[in-house]
């Protein structure tokens, strides 16, 4: 599929062989298709045993007891451990420490982590949880995210005072944060009464967006082994080696350098591994026990293993004149976090601050709020906060082209943002943003063949229904949607999520090599592939290893926000740097050049030092002979500023991206079900590192959005999730996935190594909205629910 | 004549299998799957487990030459079958075409199924469900 | 948990006469869900899969004679004329390795009202074999499904083989999934048309606690259709077929969809089954003509 993406103002005039710009091969690529790549749960070691976990039959429930002893009976068991014995803090947290390690007092949602056994086989290990008595005393859960935000006498998932205080996040009640953003007239307060009255269309719409899963493949696992020095070593999947060591540590009562992270090969992440699962847990089994201990979780136990995107409850106005001009927008955005904050105030901070998305509007008032229920707990997942806001505005767009007779394009354009303007934070997007020639492009790509034209119509595979052989043509229509979505990249709101690498080059059997060494997590994004063509761009080498990624080198931060190319490459970058200095100076110290001859003149390529005025110094081999040169860099965006908790100003992001869809649905309108038969993209990325492995990013973020247009939802009754499996939970299979035409733009950010974008979100934004209003064009219907489902579609309640 | 057919279990079980071409007799309880069989007993672990039931793929080996899901299948029902896993497929160290395509294609991003997607790639292949795109995606 | 594997259908037979408790494995593809999540621990498993015969296939007078063990590639491979229904339905099947395995045998032991081979064997008025130590016994499909998940086999017998009628008209089925492949089916429903004996059949699944057969649908559709001459069916008596179906369905809310929907689409999908089954009888009696 990679042939379909068309990349306009590329320079390709200096590119190393299987440097930047090229689609070199993974270099995990042929473990990976023989099967000897090991993912978290492959690990095996003599002696080790199984770790699993009691788990909550309650969303809410008081804790009166915990009896293991019969547990401990059993044969082969080899620990049974509660909160008792959680040897330092009990609670942790990404941004909050608001989660015990394993329940106390109370549970706040099904499916939480109560106790833990180690035991020498799987099926022992179930036994002994069998034998585990819990005194529950089972409370009404509160499953309500609205009244959760606004009830007065809704009861508290947390108690009173039992959270840690933070005052710019507005906390009340069940109140994670409360964002408030005004801008022009709302800023003094002026009622909405006013504006409307001044506006020619208003279009004012209650959208859901329903609790997506990542959906990763590879379920959580991982391994811990006792150390002798008392400490532990941890082989896990995880987004962010570092940020996990200082939850886990503490709660270990270990010092960080005790607690030392490998990562493991992860099987897809999405955000799902950004919050800590079994981690705690295997290394407190494996402390206790003096045995190394794996835990693996199965499908429906990684429904409740990980947090999930925040299912959004939002009431949106927006007025226009009737030219078209945007006048003003009020968005009520609830997203429902669950029982443990994860990284819900970060997400409102993302969903209050682009709620509003790429358009010029003067005045908006938006209110964000993430609360607390007893729900199965929400946070990191690709879009973060974006995505649920996006619906919403983007539907918004529609309805109002519909109300003034507008084209969806037209409108959009009307209102695009650019460089230079300023987003409702007062922040001024200080880079590239082609939109409205985005939207251009998208709506000019060809069209797919009408269903007329097919080579063979009546073949089912093409049909909405697929071989299930619902329809041969009857009552299917074809509609056509269109979606934007701004995304911001990097960590906000003045967090320094820098990265570091470790470029080591040397001469190994009379060839230089480079040794990059980070403690990135690698999650399929193909980040190991980047940091290889990095180092050869660089350094003019083609050898290039990349060191497993563990905590034995600094923070990476976290593979989230879309920002490892842009944080890890750009400390790759720095590092790389840093060595072709030195062995700039060490070319000098041995007298091979001159003077007078400046750095600008040299260059490090194949293999050799190279002056632009005097041709090869030396080769890189001769010059190292036995030395290596390492350079250690740490890498940091531009800073952020936080939102002030009043009127939401300042500028809290690193970077924008941008990403515009087309989509052509065939919808059957009489039994609700859709095919999607295009979905086309236009997607500015700075700089274009890896064609083949962006274009699978910009496909599989298209596709994930398609998932929650049309199928992916956790439902949740009652604070119980009712289809914990990929029975009932459905993610689009190859035949639900169309081709895709993918159009890349380049269009370089200056404050951006290379003046790349991040790109693996935009994608995920826009595609939900486009597939969404292809949907209404086709059937008329006012569809506010993403997943659209077939109910929606033939007018039943749901 | 009471009861010929040959009454195993409830305690483990010795099951010989034929993986690979190689012989492997392990102890297990009757309801082992043969995915549990593979990866907790045998340390074959290029098969995957994704979702227990039987819809992700990821544990697709052949029995018998035939694509079936390893955690559909319980190992006892495979004595004196043939079983082929990822691991026995490619030649050694050498991997056949459909491997080097998935590479060559970017095929895959983290990887988890791709073990199961290249068996079931392979399979269809010799199946000859390979003449068109919609062939290949049902 | 015990586990006999018997090698020959006596063997088998005795065993379950023996072991009533013990459940029956063939392919898997539904036992195993079970035993992986730990939803049911059955006292010993029942292995059909050395029995050479279950997975045999071929005519029986007029009827063709379907091995409970021939898995649903094979249908859809062989049985395309016999039973397009079925093999319509087979087609339907979860993917090419549940297929590879998964047997209509299976799918009337487990009795899910989901299970994809029901609505045809209704509609097609298939009959169902039972066998055990004490002899064969047969029982149509219509007569087959008691309660949820219950069934007219007795512990001590196995099912053996599905005759199926010989086809004398149209048939064809159709399922409602949520997306376009892999799915169990929200709603699905098959119709027959025989010229033979000149009646219609009918069969919904995943809308009530068992499959179900739509009786006044096919009374009103063999009193009302023209079987000599094949002329169209007006659109009230197709609309009204489509209502019949719909109300003979006894659906719930579940988290695969709402009662309402599975009754709509019931309809539709009924209304368009039918359509296309006329046109093709209308083809098929051009064809003697």
């Amino acid at each position: 599929m990679a042939d379909s993406v068309t990349r306009t103002r590329t320079d390709l005039s200096s590119v190393t062989q299987d440097g930047v710009g090229t689609s070199p091969r993974r270099p995990d690529g042929t473990l990976k298709v023989t099967g000897e790549f090991a993912y978290s749960s492959d690990m095996w070691m003599e002696d080790m045993l199984w770790g699993m976990t009691l788990r909550s039959p309650h969303p809410h429930a008081r804790i009166h007891g915990i009896d293991t002893t019969e547990a401990l009976k059993l044969p082969g068991v080899h620990a049974v451990l509660t909160h008792e014995d959680v040897p330092g803090e009990k609670l942790y947290g990404l941004e909050l420490r608001d989660q015990p390690v394993l329940a106390f007092d109370k549970v706040r949602y099904k499916g939480e982590a109560v106790a833990v056994v180690a035991a020498d086989h799987p099926e022992t290990a179930r036994r002994a949880l069998d034998r585990i008595t819990v005194d529950y005393e089972v409370l009404e859960p509160v499953s309500d995210g609205r009244r959760a935000a606004f009830d007065e006498h809704c009861p508290r998932v947390h108690e009173e005072g039992s959270l840690p205080v933070h005052e710019e996040y507005n906390q009340k009640g069940n109140l994670v944060r409360y964002q408030p953003v005004r801008t022009g007239s709302f800023a003094d307060g002026t009622p909405v009464s006013r504006l409307r009255a001044q506006a020619g269309a208003v279009v004012r719409t209650e959208y859901e967006v329903g609790m997506q899963d990542q959906a990763f493949l590879g379920p959580e696992s991982g391994m811990a082994v006792p150390a002798e020095d008392g400490g532990v070593d941890l082989y896990v999947a995880t987004q962010w080696l570092h940020v996990d060591q200082g939850q886990i540590a503490p709660a270990l009562g270990l010092p960080d350098e005790k607690v030392r992270l490998t990562l493991a090969g992860v099987g897809g992440a999405f955000g799902a591994r950004e919050d800590l699962s079994m981690q705690i847990h295997a290394c407190m089994l494996a402390l206790r026990t003096g045995r190394p201990v794996k835990v693996v979780y199965n499908r429906e136990e990684s429904f409740v293993g990980h947090v999930h995107r925040h299912p959004a409850k939002m009431r949106f106005e927006h007025g226009a004149r009737s030219d078209g001009t945007l006048l003003y927008a009020t968005l009520e955005i609830i997203l429902d976090g669950g029982a443990y904050a994860s990284s819900t105030p970060a997400v409102v901070g993302v969903a209050s601050s682009l709620g509003i998305g790429p358009y010029e509007v003067p005045n908006v008032a938006v209110d964000a709020y993430g609360v607390y229920t007893n729900n199965p707990p929400c946070g990191a997942m690709r879009g973060f906060g974006a995505v649920q806001a996006c619906f919403g505005y983007e539907s918004q767009m529609d309805k109002l082209a519909e109300k003034l007779g507008m084209h969806p394009v037209e409108l959009r354009i009307k209102n695009a943002m650019a460089q230079g303007s300023k987003i409702i934070t007062g922040q001024v997007v200080d880079m590239p943003l082609p939109m409205a020639e985005m939207l251009r492009r998208a709506r000019d790509m060809p069209m797919p063949p009408a269903r007329d034209e097919l080579p063979d119509p009546s073949d089912l595979r093409t049909l909405p229904g697929g071989v299930a052989n619902t329809s041969h043509g009857e009552g299917v229509v074809r509609g056509v949607g269109y979606g934007v979505g701004l995304k911001n990249i990097c960590y906000s709101e003045g967090f320094d999520d820098y990265s570091t690498a470790r470029v080591r080059m040397e001469a190994i059997g009379g060839e230089p090599s480079v040794m990059v060494h980070t403690a990135a997590a690698e999650v399929g994004q193909g980040l190991v592939t980047i940091k290889g063509q990095i180092a050869r761009t660089e350094l003019g080498v083609e050898r290039v290893t990349v060191h497993p990624s563990d905590t034995r080198v600094g923070s990476a931060g976290s593979s989230s926000a879309s920002r490892q190319s842009y944080m890890t490459g750009g400390a790759v970058k720095l590092a790389c740097e840093a060595v072709r200095e030195r062995v700039f100076a060490l070319a000098r110290e041995r007298g091979l050049v001159g003077a007078g001859h400046s750095d600008e003149l040299l260059s490090l390529t194949g293999g050799k030092v190279v002056s632009e005025t005097d041709g090869v110094l030396a080769s890189l081999a001769d010059l190292l002979g036995s030395d290596a040169v390492e350079e250690t860099r740490e890498f940091h965006h531009r800073t952020t500023r936080p939102l002030d908790p009043l009127h939401g100003q300042g500028a809290s992001h690193t970077q924008f991206a941008m990403c515009v869809h087309r989509a052509v649905v065939d919808v059957d309108v009489d039994l609700g079900l859709v095919k999607v038969v295009a979905l086309d993209a236009v997607q500015d990325v700075g700089k274009v590192l890896h064609p083949q492995q962006l274009a699978g990013q910009i496909q599989g973020g298209a596709t994930q959005g398609l998932g929650l247009a049309l199928m992916e939802e956790i439902q949740v009754e009652e604070s119980v999730i009712r289809n914990p499996s990929f029975t009932d939970y459905l993610i689009p299979t190859i035949l639900d996935t169309p081709p895709m035409r993918i159009e890349v733009l380049e269009r370089p950010d200056p404050n951006a190594p290379y003046g790349l974008r991040g790109a693996g979100e935009p994608p995920t934004l826009s595609s939900t909205p486009a597939i969404v209003a292809a949907v209404r064009d086709a059937t008329g219907r006012d569809l506010t629910h993403a997943p659209v489902r077939p109910e929606d579609i033939v007018g039943i309640d749901v | 004549m009471a009861d010929r057919a040959r009454l195993r279990g409830p305690e483990p079980v010795t099951v010989e299998l034929s993986i690979n071409h190689r012989t492997r007799i392990l102890e297990i309880e009757p309801r082992t799957s043969l995915l549990d069989a593979l990866r907790e007993q045998l340390d074959l672990t290029g098969s995957k487990k994704g979702c227990d039931q039987g819809t992700c793929g990821a544990c697709t080996v052949w029995v018998d030459g035939r694509r079936v899901l390893a955690c559909l299948t319980l190992a006892i029902t495979c004595e004196g079958r043939e079983i082929t896993t990822i691991e026995g497929f490619s030649d050694g160290r050498r991997m056949n075409a459909m491997q080097r395509s998935f590479i060559k294609h970017d095929a895959f991003q983290c990887g988890y199924c791709t073990p199961g997607q290249v068996m079931s790639a392979v399979a269809l292949l010799d199946e000859g469900h390979a003449s068109s795109d919609a062939e290949i995606a049902e | 948990m015990e586990f006999l594997s018997p090698a020959t259908w006596e063997e088998a037979l005795a065993a379950k006469s023996a072991h009533p408790d013990a459940v029956p494995i063939m392919g898997g593809t539904d036992v195993m869900v079970e035993l992986n999540f730990d939803q049911h621990r059955p006292s010993a498993l029942l292995d059909l899969t050395r029995v050479a015969e279950l997975a045999e296939w071929g005519p029986d007078g007029s009827r063709v004679r379907l091995g409970a063990g021939v898995s649903y590639t094979t249908i859809i491979q062989r049985l395309g004329k016999h039973a397009p229904a079925l093999a319509q339905a087979a087609r339907t099947v979860a993917s090419p390795q549940i297929r590879n395995r998964g047997t209509v045998g299976g799918n009337l032991g487990g009795a899910s009202p989901a299970g994809d081979s029901h609505p045809p064997l209704l509609a097609a008025d298939a009959v169902i074999e039972l066998a055990s130590v004490h002899g064969v016994r047969h029982v149509a499909a219509r007569e087959f499904y008691l309660g949820p998940r219950r069934t007219a086999r007795r512990d001590d017998e196995l099912i053996a083989a599905v005759l199926l009628p010989e086809r004398a008209g149209p048939q064809h089925f159709c399922k409602i999934g949520t997306r376009n492949a892999m799915v169990i089916a929200v709603a699905s429903f098959c119709v027959t048309l025989d010229a033979a004996t000149r009646t219609a059949g009918t069969g919904i699944g995943s809308a009530g606690p068992t499959p179900l057969r739509a009786v006044a649908a096919e009374e009103f559709l063999t009193a009302e259709f023209d079987w000599q001459g094949a002329g169209p069916l007006s659109e009230a008596a197709v609309r009204h077929f489509g209502e019949l179906v719909a109300s003979a369905a006894r659906p719930i809310d579940d988290v695969r969809g709402s009662a309402d929907y599975r009754k709509h689409a019931l309809s539709v999908m009924a209304r368009r089954a039918l359509s296309w089954s006329v046109t093709d009888y209308r083809k098929g009696e051009a064809q003697c003509a």
